[in-house]
């Protein structure tokens, strides 16, 4: 039986820039789930990541807001210094609670609060990064019956992060950063095939 | 609802008909990590085993209350609104010959003494008095003594620079290896004092409110709650600061102030009284 699929969720740390950018570019404006992304970055004024998502990307990109409903077909990106998570009517929160393993957004958080939100209908995805961020999160959308990808890390220009989701063994494919968008493509066609 | 949601609700409830204190209205997906974390320090399994001590040990209830106010945060956290502060609120505030500031929600008070640092600088402390408020005696404790670890200081001292800052940020603390402790003089004017934005009343006639990432925490009707409770806290024309993701766009006492600097939430609560444009003049 296919899941049907609800939401993506994305942590992405050193190298994220680039990663964003090819991963993102390549989802087509029908792309119907809505994404949320934490990056590691520095809280900054002029928020050019999202100014030049947004330029790159056929989806909208914006920076979470609090209390925000959570739309299909937005990309929204975790602010600088905030904790980005997921509340169970689906709507989106901002916390300045401690980092955790040392990050402001951290990626856990928004992975497993989306996991307890989502359950099976959430994809989780881990990018290039160097540390280590992300595998706590990754472990409860497997737990929750969700589905995980992982850059191959070969492929990424930071390898830990990759590598330390792997580690955890609940990753279910590891794919280099331009089969993830075709892949997610797929998987949803597939979804609503078998839904109908 | 799950097993987890159910517990949580029950934990809530006992907190709020033992000791009144009322989470019922804040934001559940950090307040579930934080009840975690608080568990996970006990060595207890589930989260209804949170519920006898709670009710039978009035210590152990303290200490978990003070987890769930703790927010970490460095001093001088987004410079551009000190610095907004410094440029467009201080010179309105200088015309009064004594001013009333209250800081809502300080947690463990990094953001009370960079207010405190502004105004000395601008000559104002002497003639202001900052009333500093949190839910939580354990962390009140811990603002009043005015310790940070060195890391903190760090990041604080470059966002000092960036709020315009006048002098070293290094004149405002003593550090040994590990902390650094805060001047006394900035204490002075300081009222550290129990207030519970949940439950408690209004709190004087206030020239300005510091509230920032405090109401992140709160959800919708608790947000309302609290600037109902803002607004009949000021002074007409008193100023209200919120964190940098905080708005007063979705509430219902928006029509009751002006945004004087939308970019860094800084409002104004306008001159007119409740209720004045309701009546037939």
């Amino acid at each position: 039986m296919q899941n049907h699929y609800e939401a993506v969720v994305i942590g992405v740390s050193a190298g994220g820039f680039r990663a964003l950018h090819t991963l993102l570019s390549e989802l087509p404006d029908h792309f119907t789930l809505p994404v949320m992304i934490v990056q590691h970055r520095k809280a900054s004024a002029e928020n050019y990541l999202v100014t030049s998502l947004n330029k790159n990307c056929r989806l909208l990109v914006k920076e979470a807001d609090e209390k925000e409903k959570i739309t299909s077909g937005t990309v929204y990106l975790a602010p600088g210094d905030y904790h980005l998570l997921v509340e169970k009517d689906k709507t989106l929160s901002l916390s300045i609670d401690e980092p955790v393993c040392y990050s402001r957004p951290s990626i856990d958080v928004l992975f497993e609060t989306a996991a307890a939100t989502y359950q099976a209908g959430l994809i989780g995805i881990i990018l290039t990064g160097a540390n280590s961020d992300g595998s706590a999160g990754i472990r409860s959308i497997k737990a929750g019956g969700g589905l995980t990808i992982s850059q191959h890390p070969e492929t990424a220009e930071a390898d830990t992060m990759p590598l330390a989701a792997i580690a955890t063994k609940a990753v279910d494919y590891i794919l280099t950063l331009q089969e993830i968008s075709p892949f997610l493509n797929d998987l949803l066609e597939q979804s609503h095939e078998t839904k109908e | 609802m799950d097993n987890e949601e159910l517990e949580i609700t029950l934990l809530l409830e006992a907190m709020q008909s033992r000791y009144g204190y009322d989470f019922r209205g804040y934001a559940r997906a950090s307040l579930t990590r934080r009840i975690k974390k608080g568990l996970a320090e006990t060595g207890l399994q589930r989260i209804s085993e949170l519920i006898p001590p709670i009710l039978y040990d009035r210590d152990f209830f303290n200490k978990f209350v003070a987890n769930l106010s703790v927010h970490v945060t460095e001093m001088f956290r987004d410079p551009l609104f000190f610095k907004a502060l410094r440029e467009e609120v201080i010179p309105y505030l200088k015309t009064f010959p004594f001013i009333k500031i209250w800081s809502a929600g300080i947690s463990t008070g990094e953001e009370v003494y960079s207010l405190a640092i502004v105004l000395k600088e601008e000559g104002l402390y002497e003639k202001s008095r900052i009333y500093a408020t949190d839910f939580s005696d354990t962390v009140l404790e811990k603002a009043r003594k005015g310790i940070y670890p060195t890391d903190l200081i760090k990041k604080s001292t470059k966002n000092y620079q960036k709020s315009g800052g006048s002098t070293s940020f290094g004149n405002y603390y003593h550090a040994d290896y590990e902390s650094a402790i805060f001047d006394r003089a900035l204490k002075k004017n300081i009222v550290f004092a129990n207030h519970n934005m949940v439950t408690d009343s209004v709190f004087g006639e206030m020239h300005l409110i510091l509230c920032r990432n405090v109401l992140i925490y709160f959800d919708a009707n608790l947000q309302n709650h609290v600037f109902q409770l803002f607004f009949d806290s000021l002074r007409p024309n008193g100023f209200l600061c919120l964190g940098s993701k905080e708005t007063l766009e979705y509430s219902k006492e928006k029509d009751n102030f002006v945004a004087v600097i939308k970019r860094q939430k800084i409002y104004q609560k306008k001159k007119t009284h409740r209720g004045y444009h309701a009546e037939s003049l």
